[in-house]
């Protein structure tokens, strides 16, 4: 850790305090040595509109995605795009964004497929530093360029692929979609027509969860306890369980991911990013339409 | 009709957003999206008149009139947390201002697409004008078939 962590008592509760910053502890922080703070939105233009004092841009469509291939971009783009950030391997990031830190959640499980060894979030993202009343500045940053290591992405702790669910059947799958998604009613999100799949429902046995449970209404992370009736009570994880979340692209269960490793110290969590976009369109996999979650299918 | 003519409005839009790099195309948008103007005194209490543009990833309404005139006129609503949406629906709003239903028709549906936007925005988020232009085509048929 470059810069020391956020002590705030909020966040002691969780397996993981030290991913977590408040609003106060960044303000306070701000131009800090070893800090760089990113801002990662669903819309490409809002952090335009004002952001935080010196944070810099990292879009998911236009910087960490691979242009060509359906991926992730590759160490020497990692390492560019970052090193003309100002951030080196050493610093520690805070990442924040819109929509309760949905997409912020997807910048940082990238991060940690290069295994960044220092990167968290701003609890509430942008909308709680609104409601807060902290500053934003329209000022363009402009970053220093610094070296970053071409590190090569190492994907099989926390990432799962098509063969990989098929393999994990039997253990627990969380789906983060809509209920309108889980159960087969709409093959794309409310408003997302075009991540659409050519068939609907869920992967056989996953439990749903839609991800914005997680979230209180001021966008911060709920309370332990309140995380564990949904994760625990409510979907039936337990200590020990091997979990992959998925979602429609893998951006909202990215957001599930960080709140079962980090938050509930579940160990080998795994985003399946192919999502209902690959399994939804696969030839022959199992599929289960309606609310139940149906049972494993012996392949 | 002289087929697909674009018209001056888009043509104006389309090499503005040409002569620029990219960083600077989306502060250009950023300004189409500041300009989306309110609405109108006599449709704020309209709600049931507009459309959701469904491709877009942020709610936005719009509604499209054609005046006595035969021209065309297009209203949207989008909020300020959602800017890229926003400047989709000012670009859309500002070429179509004033043209006839004909003029509109001929709009290429993949303009959206010409305006050098796709690699600054992503073609996915992109979809979300086509949606828009799509939409405001279909209204105005069926304002003038009414």
């Amino acid at each position: 850790m470059t810069v020391e962590v956020d002590p705030s008592p909020q966040f002691q509760e969780y397996a993981h305090p030290e991913k977590l910053v408040s609003g106060e502890w960044l303000q306070a922080h701000l131009g800090d040595p070893g800090l760089v703070v990113v801002e990662s939105d669903e819309d490409v233009l809002l952090y335009e509109t004002g952001h935080i004092p010196g944070a810099v841009k990292i879009d998911w469509h236009t910087d960490l995605n691979d242009p060509v291939i359906r991926d992730y971009i590759q160490g020497p783009a990692f390492a560019k795009l970052l090193g003309d950030r100002g951030i080196s391997r050493d610093t520690t990031v805070v990442i924040y964004g819109d929509k309760s830190n949905w997409w912020a959640a997807y910048a940082l499980w990238v991060f940690t497929l290069f295994g960044h060894p220092d990167v968290r979030l701003l609890d509430g993202g942008r909308a709680r530093w609104e409601a807060d009343g902290r500053p934003y500045t329209t000022e363009a940053s402009t970053p220093s360029p610094v070296e970053y290591p071409v590190i090569e992405r190492n994907d099989a702790p926390i990432r799962a692929f098509k063969e990989d669910v098929l393999a994990h059947l039997g253990n627990p799958l969380i789906d983060v979609r809509s209920p309108e998604e889980y159960t087969g009613e709409r093959t794309h999100m409310p408003a997302y027509p075009e991540e659409g799949a050519l068939r609907g429902g869920h992967i056989p046995s996953a439990q749903s969860v839609p991800w914005a449970k997680a979230a209180a209404e001021d966008g911060t992370f709920r309370a332990l306890n309140e995380l564990n009736t949904i994760y625990r009570e409510g979907a039936g994880l337990k200590d020990g369980d091997k979990v992959i979340a998925y979602c429609r692209i893998g951006e909202r269960s990215s957001h599930t991911w960080f709140v079962l490793t980090y938050l509930l110290g579940f160990k080998g969590v795994r985003n399946y990013d192919g999502s209902w976009t690959e399994w939804g369109s696969v030839v022959r996999v199992p599929i289960v339409k309606g609310f139940e979650p149906g049972a494993v299918p012996t392949l | 009709m002289t087929g697909q003519q674009l018209p001056e409005q888009f043509a104006q839009i389309r090499e503005d957003f040409l002569a620029l790099d990219l960083r600077e195309r989306l502060q250009l948008l950023l300004e189409f999206s500041n300009e989306l103007p309110e609405l109108p005194e006599r449709y704020r209490d309209h709600p049931d008149l507009f459309e959701r543009v469904v491709e877009c990833q942020s709610p936005v309404f719009i509604f499209l009139e054609v005046d006595d005139a035969e021209r065309v006129h297009m209203y949207a609503t989008a909020p300020k947390e959602a800017p890229t949406t926003r400047g989709f629906a000012s670009i859309i709003a500002q070429g179509l201002e004033g043209l006839t239903p004909e003029e509109v028709f001929a709009v290429p549906e993949d303009y959206p697409h010409s305006l050098g936007l796709t690699e600054a925005v992503s073609p996915l988020r992109i979809r979300g004008m086509t949606g828009l232009l799509h939409r405001a085509k279909r209204q105005i048929r069926e304002r003038i078939a009414a």
